[in-house]
This record gives structure tokens, sequence and C-alpha cells, in this order.
């Protein structure tokens, strides 16, 4: 009656079949199950047959069946810089007004709020496009495993075709005082790669956005959704949080509030997993008049681009026919085998003997790293150096480290100075920089600490080169660092960019009193994620927070064997207590963060402020494979709040 | 500025888009040894999609792949016949979504659940909860052999980890897949989410 297009043999006989042909290539059953190919039971996860790549079928999207490929023979790639374009391009014929155009290519149906007081003075486009011939290597016998293929990414905004897109994307290079409009148009087409859906909403990560521009997943009132031939004009006041407020109005914001790291990536609702692994994600740096870009002015940090790099690191996985894969029918979450900076599958960057600024993004979807510099000719040597920002904030003294964690979506700037290591590490010509945190699922790392010096870990390799001595008229955090120096909670090595008084219950300024505490517990029941016992509604806000109020939330992980790292959109949090322990100076946590870490059966309390938008916004799993499944709430901020404890 | 694009360009390798599309049918062999490219649509269908024999409680017999997701629009949920726990939530939050989506379901949309116990639920008794639950046409409760059952169910990713978790079936994942199989367009909510965001997120992706 219905005709067979193939009938599988019974289950046990196709599992019997397989483990013959595992033996026969002389893998382990330890290794297979580490690998995720066999369950504890002895049962492969359904396939048809194992080739060539260790018991791998053909076609498998799984962790260890990806091609063996060669790393470090591919330069770090730099994503240019998105030029600014004039409102006389074609590409602005629909002009990019405060009130949509009305016209059905233009995708965003609200105003734009604030643009009077803000008028933009720099106008950008971007076209998110499909690359059809993308390189993650270009060594020949990488490229015989791994050949050209589609990817999506970003282009410079040009609308010729020869304007190819680019992933990561073209960073955007902002300065505080300077409003911009970015157009960002749908250019995307469906293909045949089995994952990605080809519609967008773009969110600025950790930028204090109006609902209208923040990119964010579903709204009930907003159209977020950019669809094919549509665009949507995100506008950035590039004010500082607090602009709309007595006490910060005619600063047009807290300088203590400025944002300097951050990135752009895709929020489609409930696909967003796919979306930024396909490329749809970039770097946003914002300079002030402080952190100027400019090793000779201000902070003196090291000056951009040339010696302030971002490494936009994010782990793939590929077919054994070397084509990159996802699974979209996977819950956990998706931890790739290779990994990519900046689009290159782990790079070298040739660096001088001097200090450099990296910018370090966890770009997901699920993978958590705990990073650190390895001498590969000498692996048991601890080599320093200096974190100086936690997500887009400058810490308020620079903390000397020997590695750092980070989840998906959290950034660090680091400083690391190559004269240094050279001359205390017996000149080594190149180090590594190294994740040796184990992870080998998407729930959650084994928070167990590798053995150094493995290549399999290694993002970046650095090869150090050039004259011994070279001018380096940049900071030099060493001699102001903790714990080198004794830190306080008042430090502010940055002055003027420092840590804003903390909100409280009993604050002398009634700005900064805590006018509620909402507890929101973490939960997985039936495999559905809930948030206080509750499931995602795109439909409604979950509760409404006070305009220009401060509040106090406990994010408690009740959901077993996983972690999550939680962003909160539209302002920054402070992290009080971990677990109970208050978190102090001398702590990369002692910082403003825009996603905060929530271990296993932790307990987050966090302070935040609401200010200038008003609006609806989302709290998430920024695992963006549980983000997809719903780990999310909305909630809102307008002139009168609720005092929903558990909402 | 310029010169770090012209770099960038350099790097990525610039190529006419048109044409290159059709030229990636195959992967080009550039140093031998290539396997033929596979269509990600064809990806999934082997390896989440398997063409299962199974039985409706209408009492017809159907592949899983040929006849119920080719083509076609889906969702998909686990449940039992006997399940004291969210099956009942989820299959009225479900009665309700069919209702929401109308004339769709059974013309361009189509609704299936698939029992965890298909020794227990036999077509016969998905019948009568079809019919207790007062469900319409175009969504079709489906039982088949034990073995094919497990086979669909991890295929379509419907497990835990820990296999102690996985055995219980009363907390079994209480999701809705749902999709545009053409497109492999994939997605998921929670079972027993409102109903009414629940077909907002299934029209977002089924059009």
């Amino acid at each position: 009656m219905y005709p067979l297009k193939f009938r599988p043999a019974p289950l046990v006989e196709v599992a019997r079949k397989n483990r013959q042909e595992i033996v026969r290539t002389g893998v382990t059953r330890r290794e297979l199950i580490k690998l995720g190919l066999l369950s504890t039971s002895g049962y492969l996860i359904p396939m048809r047959g194992v080739s060539a790549q260790t018991g791998c079928a053909a076609g498998a999207c799984q962790l260890g069946c990806s091609p063996p490929t060669i790393p470090f023979v591919d330069p770090l790639p730099i994503p240019p810089v998105l030029p600014e374009r004039p409102l006389s391009d074609p590409g602005f014929r629909i002009p990019p007004n405060a009130q949509p155009s009305g016209q059905p290519q233009d995708a965003r149906n609200q105003p734009h709020q604030f643009r009077d007081r803000f008028p933009p003075q720099k106008f950008f486009i971007s076209r998110m496009r499909p690359n059809p011939n993308f390189r993650f290597s270009e060594n020949a016998a990488n490229l015989a495993r791994i050949p050209p293929q589609l990817i999506w990414g970003f282009n410079l905004g040009g609308a010729a075709a020869g304007d190819i897109a680019i992933t990561p994307g073209p960073t955007i290079v902002s300065r505080y005082g300077t409003p911009i409009v970015v157009r960002r148009f749908n250019e995307l087409a469906p293909d045949d790669t089995g994952f990605g859906v080809p519609e967008s909403s773009t969110h600025l990560h950790n930028f204090h956005s109006g609902p209208d521009s923040d990119g964010g997943p579903c709204d009930p009132v907003f159209n977020r959704i950019v669809r094919i031939g549509q665009f949507y004009d995100y506008f950035y006041t590039m004010a500082r949080a607090g602009f709309d407020t007595p006490e910060f109005r005619a600063t047009n914001g807290d300088i203590r509030e400025t944002l300097a790291t951050l990135w752009y990536h895709g929020h489609r609702v409930d696909h967003t997993a796919e979306n930024n692994y396909k490329g749809l994600a970039g770097f946003h740096i914002i300079f002030n008049e402080f952190d100027t870009g400019n090793e000779n002015t201000g902070f003196r940090l090291p000056s951009f681009p040339q010696f302030d790099v971002p490494l936009f690191v994010a782990d793939k996985l590929f077919t054994p026919e070397g084509e990159i894969c996802f699974d979209p029918f996977g819950f956990d979450g998706l931890v790739g085998d290779k990994y990519t900076v900046n689009g290159r599958l782990q790079p070298f960057f040739e660096v001088q003997k001097r200090r450099y600024r990296f910018r370090i993004l966890d770009g997901g979807p699920s993978r958590f790293y705990e990073f650190f510099l390895t001498n590969p000719d000498n692996p048991s040597q601890s080599i320093p150096f200096w974190q100086i920002a936690n997500d887009g904030n400058l810490l308020p003294r620079p903390i000397e480290i020997t590695s750092t964690r980070i989840s998906v979506a959290e950034r660090m700037d680091v400083i690391i100075d190559f004269k240094k290591i050279w001359d205390r590490f017996g000149h080594p010509s190149r180090l590594w920089l190294e994740n040796r945190l184990e992870q080998v699922n998407g729930r959650a790392p084994t928070d167990r600490i590798l053995p150094p010096g493995n290549r399999a870990n290694v993002v970046l390799e650095f090869r150090l080169v050039g004259p011994d001595n070279v001018p380096d008229p940049s900071f030099d955090p060493e001699p102001v660092s903790f714990p080198r120096v004794p830190c306080s909670p008042n430090d502010c090595v940055f002055a003027p960019i420092c840590l804003p008084p903390l909100p409280a219950d009993n604050a002398a300024n009634p700005a900064d009193q805590i006018r509620v505490t909402r507890s929101f517990r973490f939960e997985r029941g039936n495999g559905q994620w809930q948030i206080n016992g509750q499931l995602m509604d795109c439909t409604r806000f979950r509760f409404t927070v006070q305009r220009n109020t401060a509040e106090r939330w406990i994010l408690r992980n009740n959901s077993g064997g996983w972690q999550h790292p939680i962003h909160i959109h539209l302002e920054e949090f402070r992290i009080i207590r971990r677990n109970g322990r208050l978190i102090q100076c001398g702590n990369v946590e002692f910082s403003r963060k825009d996603v905060v870490r929530l271990g296993f059966n932790e307990e987050i309390e966090i302070v935040m402020r609401f200010r200038d938008f008003r609006g609806g916004y989302p709290m998430h799993c920024h695992n963006t494979v549980h983000e997809d499944h719903q780990m999310m709430l909305l909630w809102q901020v307008q002139d009168i709040g609720d005092n929903n404890p558990e909402p | 500025m310029a010169a770090t694009r012209r770099h960038w360009l350099a790097a990525v390798g610039v190529m006419p888009i048109i044409g290159a599309l059709a030229a990636r049918a195959q992967t080009p062999s550039i140093a031998g040894g290539i396997q033929p490219r596979m269509s990600g649509r064809e990806r999934i269908r082997l390896h989440h999609l398997p063409n299962v024999e199974l039985i409706a409680h209408t009492g017809q017999r159907v592949h899983f792949y040929d006849d119920l997701v080719k083509d076609k629009k889906v969702i998909i949920n686990f449940m039992y016949a006997k399940c004291e726990g969210i099956c009942v939530p989820v299959t009225a939050n479900l009665v309700r979504v069919q209702k929401l989506l109308g004339d769709r379901v059974g013309t361009d949309i189509f609704m299936y659940s698939i029992t965890l116990k298909p020794a227990d639920d036999s077509a016969e008794s998905l019948r009568e909860y079809a019919e207790e639950h007062h469900v319409g046409p175009g969504w079709l409760f489906l039982t088949g052999s034990p073995p094919d059952i497990e086979q669909l169910r991890r295929a379509l990713g419907f497990t835990y980890a820990d296999p102690a978790e996985d055995a219980d079936t009363s907390n079994h994942i209480g999701m809705l897949r749902y999709g545009v199989e053409p497109l492999t367009r994939w997605a998921a909510c929670p079972g027993m989410a409102n109903p009414e965001h629940i077909v907002r997120s299934i029209l977002w992706d089924l059009g």
C-alpha cells in the first residue's frame, strides 16, 4: 500500500552489527561512550553503519565524528570594521526615520524611543547573506576534509553580489556621544544544509537599548522577526544607562555604566542556536573619551585594531564528510569537537613582544571554557596574564590570573604581555590559548580541569616574532594589579569609569534603594524548562518592573546536572552573592555583568537597575539550545511596577 | 581599514555568489577521496526520521517517514493512554491547539501523538483515548512494535542522557516537536505552555 524507501533492520540487529564494526576499528567501548556514540546500555545512538571516521555513520553530527584537521596552519582573520554610509546610499532609499515607514520591506512596527533626544549621526548597513564558499581553513589538507561550504554572515553593507557575507560579521565600532542607526537587511535564502531558519532579529548583546532596537526574541507588541527581503533599523542612543533619570539626565547617563566589548547576534526566537552557529554574529566595540582605542591617550589601552584584537571563540561539529552540521533534535545542547576563532579552525596569530588587548567572546552555542596560557615546550609553567574587563565592563582593578572561566555569551578583555613572558619564561617562541575545561555534552562542563599541553584543546597559537625590544607605550597593568596590590571595594584604577554605588535596602539616595526582591527557580520538569514552575509565553509579560528603580533578584538552579549562563536584557547587574558567599574585590565577578553562570545547584543574588526605557525584555539561558527550548521569560518596565516576589 | 578589508576578503576567498550554490551539489574533490555530499534533508531523514511501521488509532498502517512526515508540516509528541502525569494536560492543551489551528489540521498541518507504551496501547485503546478527548480529524495517535517506537523516540531526541531518568516513563519529555520536513525547519516548545503561545510559536515556523 505504501512504497517503502528503506526499511531499517530491527534496532537490536543494527546495534549488533554496529558494535561488530566498531570492534573491528579497534575503538574501546569506554572511548565510544565518551564520544557519545554508545549508550551505557550498549546501544549505539541509531545509525545505519560505521564509516571511515572511527565509528561514525555517514552524515553523523556527533562529538568525535568531525574529520581530523591540522591546527595552527591558518593566520587568525581579523574581521573588518563596518564602514559608515551616507544617507544617499541606495540602501537608505526608504529613510531610516524614527517612525517605521509602513512599507512591506520594513519589518519594524514601533518607533524608536528617545530618537528626538539623540538624533543619529552615523548610519550603517549590513546585509545578512549566505556565503556559499566559506573556508574554515585555507590549508590544502584541511580543505580536503572540510571543503569550502555554505555559512551565513553579515556583509559590509553593499548591495553588490561581490560584497560577500563573512562570519563573524564586520566589527561595528561606535563611540559614546555619537548615536547610530544600523539597518540590517535579511538577504538570506533557504538551503539544504539541514539547519538555520532564514529569519532574524539581531540583538546588540549588553547594550542599553529600547525594546524597539533590542533585537530580542518574541514580544506581545513588537514585531521582531525580519523575513527574507525585509530590513530592520536598529537605533542605538550611544548614551550610558541612567540618561533619563534626574541624577544623570544632564550628563546623558552615568559614566560608570560605560560599556566596551559587546557583540551582535541573531535572536530569532526558537532558532537562535542554529542561526548563530551558522554565522549570524559579530563584535560591536564601543570606545569613549578614556578607553579611546589609542594607546597614547586616555587609559592607554593597546591600540585598536593592531594590538586590540577581538577573538570570537566557537566550537563546531562537522559530519564525517566535512560539512558543518547542527542537530535540531537535541535538547541537551551542542558541543563541538573543532574550535574556531574568528571563523578559522585553530588559527595562529603572530604577535610582537609587547602588550596586546584581546577581547575574548564565548560564541556558544553550549560550551564553557577555562582559558590558560600554555608554553607547549614547557607545559608545566604557570603563565600569568591580566583580566581587565568582564562582559562589557572594565574591572575596578586589573586582576592577575593564570586562568579564567567563561560561559556562553560572556566576554572578557585580557592583556597579555608577550615581552614579559618572553623574558620570564625562557624565550618561548609560541604560546597556546588553551581551554582546559572538560565538557562532553551540552548540559554542563564536568568542572574537571584537563592536563596542560594538549593541542586538541588549543583554540589559538600565539607566535612570538620580531625584535626583543619594541616600543610599547600602552598601559602596564602589572604594577596596579591584584594580588600584587591589595584590592578594596572602592578601587577605581580606570577612573572615572568606576563601579556605580550598589543598590541597597536602606540606601540614603532613593534612586539606590531596592524596591522589591524577586526569586527565580530554574527547573526542568518532564523535559520542559520552567522558571518558578511556569513555561515560556510569548503572549504576555510575567511581571512589571517600575521604571528607574532597582531590584534584587535571586536566581536558583534547581535543574540537577545542568549549568546555565543566565542573561538579562536592558541593563547590567552586579553579582552580590554566589551560594551565600559575598563576591568581593579581587574576584573577576566583582564587576558589572550581563551574563551570570549558574552552576550546579547554585544560588546567585544580583541587584539591577531598570532605567530609561519602557517596554518588554527577556531573561533567558544563553546556552542557546536551552534558550531555543524556551528556557526564558518575558518581563516589562513601566511607570508603575508590581511587587510579585516569585513571578 | 582598507588594508584590513582587503586582507579579510583575500582570506575568505572571493567567489561569485551566482553559480556557487550549484557548484556545491558535490563536495569539491580537492585531494580526492571525498565522499559525495549529503543534503541536510537526507541527513535528517537518515538520522532522525526513521521509516518505521506504525498503526494509527484509526486502524491505518503507516510508515513514519513516507506517510506521516515527508513533505508535510507536522506537530509530534509522545504520550501514553494510562498516563496520570502530564499527558492529560498536554493532550487537553493540544485539543485547544487543534481548535485554534482550525481547518488547517488535516489539510496542511498534521498532528501525531506517539505512545511510549506500545505494549499497553493498542490501536483500539488509543482510539478510545482519542474519543475521550474529543480529538478532531488530522490528529493521529500511533503505536507500533516496541523496538520501532524506541528507535523513533531516540531519533526524535525525546531522551534523557541519564539512563535512570530515561527509564522513568512518567517523567517523559513533554515537549512538542514541530517542523516543516522539506525545509528541514524543526523547533520545539513545551507541551504544557499556554496554547495561544504554542500556536503562535508553531505558526511562526509552519507559516
